[in-house]
């Protein structure tokens, strides 16, 4: 018997970032807000309320499409989905059932696979339901907030590809500054569809819904094919079924039968009119579009870093728009602030993914100040989170550490004057002995010392280079 | 109609309609009466007139609202137990603009419940009685605001047409009846039936007050994406029609309809003639499939419209519900109406997956071929004539056990309604036991003012 193949196709819910909701004037961000706050009745669906779309969300739902280099439907319309439960007020979800805005796209992804799109489209999210014993209470501030659903084709093989997949989407959304991104918040959402066979015929899937990290996305897609292996194995078959996602058993455990799945009814929405866009819009927007992830892995190959270490980097949109600015200023001082960004940015603890850093200019100098040899490469580092601190965004580089007393004494004249302080000194008389007969380890001392002097601004290869001369 | 002014006072106006309402009570034209609210309203606009300030182009007129409206003075019911307790916290639209011209609420009338009929007996509160018959139908859905106009109660109401609701109680009850095109007035605050087809509209005693408080309501409304920019502002006689010709429609001057009415329409055509139009008969082989394609298309949005009816956050909840599958089933057998419940039926039924296609989508495409029948129509004529209805008002309670023969006294209405066109329900005699008899209008979408303006030439 062949190996099973796995094939795995998601589906991801993003929240868009509007200042309004999908379909109501009401603030979309209800973060840290008292529940039922953030509702108008248009959300509660009080008798006789029409929607009225947001044309923000409309041109997020764009720059999203454009991000996933898919196809955008100039024309598309929204659909009623129906079902009766107590977080959707209308008893229908204003969806788009049958011509979404987003049409077919492609993302590549960082090991070089590419994932397809089938479609993605515009939506409106539910409610929240708390559960309390004998009683349940519904909040309605999530209700109504945009919704763009990104439909995958089963291109995905494995659960690490199925993880990268979201990982990307994830930085996607986030360069094209249409969702928060905040994972705990929920909004990003994922529903993953696994089968496995060892035929060249797909097998039965089963749905995990509702999977809200990165990680429960690759464990969840880990036991699955465990799961419908084993049955397999067995002689059993696997159920084309909806299961949920447990992140502290690790399991996924069966929700709904396809034989007990909804039959939603889906209409036509008759209360909004289409959505007509101009090629000119599309175009329009594409042009403001900021680059995506694909461009900077293309700038930064030239620049030998480690893989992990790009990631890491363009995790953060910030951080690859100033490298991508050093680079452009000047490709050899560029490696340097990568490594600072990986080695000294990322490993702060609580990484602000806001925080203004300083412009790619500034960057660039601080690199070249090392290169001079004006700064040592600790110091440089200390400027940098001066400057990640946002404390000081309006000095230069040079002036920080000039403040901060760190600028390297390359000046002769007062590096000879220490260096002769410091080969009188009588602790230092065996040494300087030593380096004249030609015992260059005993130099290593002696610079030291003439560190400890200058209080470390001293560049230590000049101090070298002096030493030898006065002891030669 | 009369405006308050300095001679007039709006308190005396309020207070007339107030009292009349109560001499005709036993009509049952009225859900509820707004008296205290009225009446305060009314001192307010004769301060304002007092003081010398504009009150408005509808000043201190008692007006009656249709009891899917909603607004916060008293409870907006829309005749169904799921809302008999119901207030609203927002205001129509329409309400808005005209109250904002001094108009005066002083109450709401009966309806079918959710406006699902065309006789007010599916009110959850009972039947109206026809203003010239107490012993039959007053016509609906929007058969309160018909009779309070007709009695003389209110000289304008505010009614509802999904596919007749305002021209078949006017037409039964002798009085003017617009239905304007799709998307003219507001649906923003009115409890919604079928959103494709839902219309606001009045009912009044004469075409130019037909005419004012259309253009009061009539336009742009941010809250409601499917409404027009306002074409509702030209003065009347410069409305007018380009081609002087109307068309007849032989398909609903025949078998089936009544006698007394074809001739009532045949005389109307007359005055027409006379006064200066070309009466052609035509044919419109589609408008038989109307019908067919309404009661598919109008429950599907019915059972979607009504889907929000929960028990959940506002209106009925049943006190036997013990948890949520109870909430819904229980709340909903006892709020609704069996003519609610038989749409919803219908409506789930042809949106269900497998009927989808051969149902709404089919009937959709028949809509289409609809609109483009009436297209080629217009590109001959002004407007089309036809009856309101096949028969005078019929008795209360002939039709309740026959849902069909229910449905088949809109087969006139119906089509303009799946087209989105203006229809105008114009009284044009009466039978000879009395009962009044209504022609009926059709223009292109947005030439309301046109058929208002042609009623006008031959208005008695």
């Amino acid at each position: 018997m062949s190996e099973y193949k796995i094939t795995i196709g998601i589906e991801c819910h993003v929240q868009l970032n509007t200042k309004t909701k999908l379909f109501s004037g009401v603030d979309n961000d209800a973060v840290d807000k008292e529940p039922n706050s953030c509702v108008s009745p248009v959300d509660y669906a009080l008798p006789g309320m029409l929607p009225v779309l947001n044309k923000v969300a409309v041109e997020k739902a764009v720059k999203a499409g454009l991000a996933m280099n898919c196809k955008i439907n100039l024309v598309s319309r929204f659909d009623r989905k129906h079902y009766y439960y107590p977080d959707l007020p209308k008893g229908y979800q204003i969806s788009q059932m049958y011509q979404p805005i987003i049409g077919a796209g492609v993302i590549h992804l960082p090991d070089g696979s590419d994932v397809h799109i089938e479609h993605a489209h515009l939506e409106e999210d539910a409610g929240k339901l708390s559960h309390f014993g004998n009683y349940s209470l519904v909040d309605l501030n999530r209700a109504g907030t945009p919704l763009i659903e990104i439909v995958s084709m089963p291109d995905i093989h494995s659960a690490a590809q199925a993880r990268a997949y979201c990982e990307e989407l994830h930085r996607l959304m986030m360069y094209a500054d249409v969702t928060n991104g905040d994972l705990y918040q929920g909004n990003m959402r994922f529903d993953v569809n696994i089968s496995i066979s060892n035929t060249d015929k797909l097998g039965t899937r089963a749905e995990i819904k509702n999977l809200n990290s990165f990680r429960s996305v690759e464990r969840a897609v880990e036991y699955e094919y465990k799961r419908q292996k084993a049955l397999l194995e067995k002689g059993e078959k696997v159920v084309q079924e909806t299961r949920g996602w447990n992140d502290t058993t690790g399991k996924t455990t069966s929700q709904r039968s396809k034989e007990e799945a909804q039959d939603y009814r889906y209409m036509p929405e008759p209360d909004v009119p289409p959505i007509v866009l101009e090629q000119s819009y599309v175009d329009k927007v594409a042009a403001e579009m900021p680059l995506m992830p694909a461009d900077y892995r293309g700038k930064f190959s030239v620049l030998n870093l480690d893989d992990s270490a790009v990631e890491a980097i363009i995790n953060y949109p910030v951080l690859a728009k100033r490298l991508a600015e050093v680079c452009e200023a000047n490709v050899k001082l560029a490696p340097r602030v990568a490594n600072w960004f990986a080695s000294v940015l990322l490993a702060e603890e609580n990484l602000d993914k806001d925080f203004t850093l300083a412009t790619g200019a500034e960057l660039t100098e601080l690199s070249e100040m090392v290169e001079k040899k004006e700064l040592s490469s600790t110091a440089a580092k200390e400027v940098l989170m001066e400057m990640y601190d946002h404390k000081n965004t309006s000095k230069t580089p040079h002036q920080l550490a000039k403040e901060m007393n760190l600028l390297q004494e390359n000046d002769t004249d007062a590096l000879s004057a220490i260096i002769d302080e410091v080969l009188a000194m009588p602790e230092c008389a065996k040494a300087a002995e030593d380096v004249k007969n030609g015992e260059m380890k005993a130099i290593g001392f002696l610079v030291g010392q003439v560190m400890k002097k200058s209080q470390g601004k001293a560049n230590p290869a000049s101090v070298n280079e002096l030493i030898r001369s006065k002891l030669s | 109609m009369k405006i308050a002014d300095k001679n007039t006072k709006a308190v005396d106006l309020v207070r007339a309609a107030l009292e009349k309402a109560k001499e005709y009570e036993d009509y049952h034209a009225f859900i509820s009466m707004n008296e205290a609210h009225a009446l305060e309203r009314a001192r307010e606009i004769d301060e304002k007139i007092a003081r010398g300030e504009d009150a408005g182009r509808l000043a201190g007129v008692p007006f009656a609202l249709k009891d899917n409206y909603l607004s916060p003075e008293g409870h907006t019911t829309a005749a169904a137990k799921m809302l008999e307790n119901f207030i609203s916290p927002i205001t129509a639209t329409a309400v808005a603009r005209i109250e904002a011209e001094g108009a005066i609420m002083i109450g709401r009338t009966n309806l079918d419940a959710y406006a699902h009929g065309g006789s007010t007996e599916n009110s959850y509160f009972g039947p109206t009685s026809n203003a010239y018959d107490k012993t039959r139908v007053s016509g609906g859905s929007s058969g309160g605001s018909a009779v309070a106009v007709a009695l003389d109660i209110v000289p304008f109401a505010l009614g509802s047409d999904t596919g007749g609701s305002i021209r078949q109680p006017a037409s039964f009850n002798g009085v003017y009846g617009v239905k304007p095109t799709f998307g003219t007035v507001s649906r923003y605050g009115v409890v919604a039936m079928a959103s494709s087809t839902d219309t606001m509209g009045c009912f009044a005693k004469n075409v130019d007050d037909a005419n004012l408080v259309m253009s009061i309501m009539a336009g742009k409304d941010e809250k409601d994406s499917t409404t027009l920019n306002d074409f509702w502002t030209k003065p009347l006689e410069e409305a007018t029609p380009a081609k002087k010709k109307i068309g007849l429609i032989k398909d609903f001057m025949g078998e089936g309809v009544d006698e007394e009415v074809k001739a009532a329409i045949r005389n109307y055509a007359d005055k027409l003639r006379k006064a200066g139009y070309e009466i052609e008969e035509i044919r419109m082989p589609t408008l038989k499939y109307a019908l067919a394609i309404y009661y598919i298309v109008v429950p599907a949005e019915i059972a979607s419209n009504l889907s929000r009816y929960d028990g959940i956050r506002y209106g009925l909840r049943s006190k036997e519900a013990k948890d949520l599958d109870s909430v819904y089933n229980m709340t909903r057998d006892e709020g609704f109406m069996p003519e609610n419940k038989r749409r919803i039926m219908i409506g789930n039924f042809v949106l269900s997956s497998g009927f989808f296609d051969a149902y709404y989508l089919k009937a959709q495409k028949a809509r289409t071929l609809l609109i483009n029948e009436y297209n080629k129509a217009f590109e001959k004529y002004d407007a089309l004539l036809c009856p309101v209805a096949p028969r005078p008002a019929f008795k209360i309670g002939e039709n309740t056990s026959d849902p069909l023969q229910m449905y088949l006294e809109d087969v006139m209405t119906v089509p303009p309604s799946l087209a989105g066109l203006p229809g105008l329900s114009i009284p044009a005699g009466e039978s000879k036991a009395g009962l009044p008899i209504g022609a009926q209008l059709v223009g292109p979408r947005q030439s309301d003012q046109i058929l208002l303006h042609i009623a006008k030439e031959v208005e008695e």
